[in-house]
């Protein structure tokens, strides 16, 4: 199969690459797929706690070419996005991007799970500091 | 040193150039020897059935044959249907039992799965673990209802050469037929048919620099091997199989067959010395590597190998430069891992990492040590990217986690 040149520049020069301080307050943590399936992605975003703006967006990625390209991109766009912003990012946007064939829309789906799954986790491990806050405060 | 040139082929598994020796013997048979084998009355057809029947007999010689035991085909597909369909259907009434493996080529596997449907009792028996077949299974496998038994002789993912002579003598004990699908060992490593006592044996050109398009079935006289024809037509090769013969992919079959007899002893020992050497300087380098499958009998141009935490795709993307090939889903158009390296019961998260390299005839020791270098520096830079590699690091247990299918 041959991909397509956003694929291979995305693969060759991947953005963003690396891991954020997981136990952050402002630091939410996805990780989906699975080995069995050939793909995880690790996807971690650091949220202004004041603005619930996305400040900066790393990951890391067991995948195909296209899974790794599908986060690369992602975390280029949600970079600057509010949370609400970045809960609307669709895989088709994702795949329509990197001109995907059907046999890789599973890496674009993976890709918008992942940055879902990290809002998911910065926003469970808020809402678990707001409860211990007003038991502390009561 | 010589000047390395790239692209590098290392996928002699999936085919292999034609020998420019194999190529100049063919080439008058495109234009002046241009006639039709078949041709009875002129000298034309007679030059044309001289020539093929040279090339049975350089066939045959690279198998311990005789010329008129082997039937020209369109390929080894054809040739694994013909035996398998065509024993089946002349044999039925003696039996409705075929015994196969797990790991045979999806030609031999999908065969067996038709004539499951057409009412025969298939068994597909497992492998080991290093993916040689389990001769007391065999033999417990084998009822006098089997009239069939269809087992590779090296397979073509992991190169792994099954003890064909001793499989042989347990099914002629049975008095059942005995086919082996022989295109990756046929040419590469010394092989019989009277010694493994093999009735039948598919071989294809192009697995040994010969050309594309021709294949053969061995099909063995004494005692004689009945088959039903798949394809019909004007009695060409004693009724077996009907159509015109491809003369000049023919005749470059045979000059192949004769390279590849003349060629072996020193060709595999070159082939050998040079997949140690990559195996080496890859496993010397690199953590947490696995070879699949047995090194000890093994094709010597064969090196199947998972990259622990690199998913085998984006390790064939790394090298670009280099064809290799994978049994990760990813490669495939069923999104499934490999079934051989399953049938090894190699996990699934390491089946996803496997690359095959296949060496042959043209690769150098330059090529080997450039691919070397390649693969261990992409390696590393694909296990920074890679999450699994990160938790590992730090000391989590992968199989504790509990990952979400999809």
């Amino acid at each position: 199969m041959a991909y397509s040149t956003k694929v291979i520049e995305h693969y060759e020069n991947p953005r963003n690459v690396g891991s954020l301080p997981k136990e952050d307050e402002g630091v939410g943590t996805g990780l989906v797929g699975a080995p069995a399936c050939g793909d995880v992605m690790k996807l971690q975003i650091k949220v202004n706690l004041e603005t619930d703006v996305i400040e900066d967006a790393k990951f890391k990625t067991f995948g195909c070419g296209s899974a790794i390209a599908s986060s690369s991109l992602v975390t280029e766009w949600v970079k600057g996005m509010t949370l609400d912003q970045a809960m609307g990012v669709k895989n088709s946007q994702i795949a329509e991007e990197l001109n995907l064939p059907p046999v890789k829309i599973h890496c674009s789906v993976l890709a918008e799970d992942a940055i879902k799954a990290a809002i998911a986790d910065f926003k469970t491990k808020r809402a678990k500091r707001q409860a211990e806050a007003t038991k502390k405060a009561g | 040193m010589m000047t390395l040139k790239l692209p590098i082929y290392m996928d002699n598994h999936a085919t292999t150039p034609v020998d420019p020796r194999v190529l100049d013997t063919m080439l008058p048979y495109f234009t002046t020897e241009f006639g039709n084998a078949a041709s009875r009355n002129h000298v034309f057809g007679w030059n044309a059935e001289k020539a093929v029947d040279q090339a049975r007999d350089q066939v045959a010689a690279l198998i311990g044959a005789t010329g008129k035991e082997i039937v020209w085909t369109s390929g080894a597909t054809e040739s694994d249907n013909l035996a398998i369909r065509g024993v089946a259907e002349f044999y039925k009434d003696k039996g409705n039992h075929i015994i196969t493996t797990q790991t045979e080529h999806k030609a031999v596997l999908d065969t067996c799965k038709f004539l499951e449907k057409q009412g025969f009792k298939v068994t597909y028996l497992p492998v080991k673990p290093d993916g040689l077949v389990d001769l007391d299974g065999l033999r417990e496998a084998m009822t006098d209802k089997t009239i069939l038994v269809t087992i590779m002789l090296a397979n073509n993912e992991i190169g792994v050469v099954q003890p064909v002579a001793e499989i042989g003598a347990i099914v002629k004990q049975k008095g059942a037929i005995f086919h082996t699908d022989a295109v990756q060992g046929a040419g590469k490593i010394p092989f019989d048919v009277n010694a493994c006592r093999v009735d039948l044996a598919s071989i294809s050109a192009h697995k040994m620099y010969g050309p594309k398009g021709v294949g053969a079935l061995y099909v063995r006289r004494k005692p004689r091997v009945r088959l039903a024809p798949l394809i019909l037509g004007g009695g060409h090769e004693r009724g077996m199989r009907s159509g015109t013969l491809p003369v000049p992919l023919i005749v470059g079959f045979g000059r192949a067959a004769e390279i590849a007899r003349q060629e072996m002893p020193d060709e595999s020992k070159r082939l050998l010395a040079l997949r140690e050497r990559l195996r080496r300087q890859i496993q010397d380098a690199i953590s947490e590597t696995y070879v699949n499958g047995s090194l000890e009998h093994r094709l010597p141009g064969n090196l199947n190998i998972s990259f622990a935490y690199v998913e085998g795709e984006a390790m064939m993307m790394a090298l670009k430069e280099v064809a290799v090939s994978s049994g990760s889903a990813c490669t495939s158009a069923s999104l499934e891992p490999s079934y051989v390296l399953r049938a090894l019961g190699i996990g699934e998260e390491l089946a996803h990492t496997s690359i095959r390299f296949g060496l042959g005839r043209f690769n150098t020791e330059e090529e080997v040590d450039y691919v070397a270098r390649l693969v261990i520096d992409k390696v590393n830079k694909l296990r920074e990217l890679s999450p699994l590699w990160e938790m590992a690091q730090e000391g989590i247990d992968l199989k504790s986690i509990e990952w979400a299918a999809h």
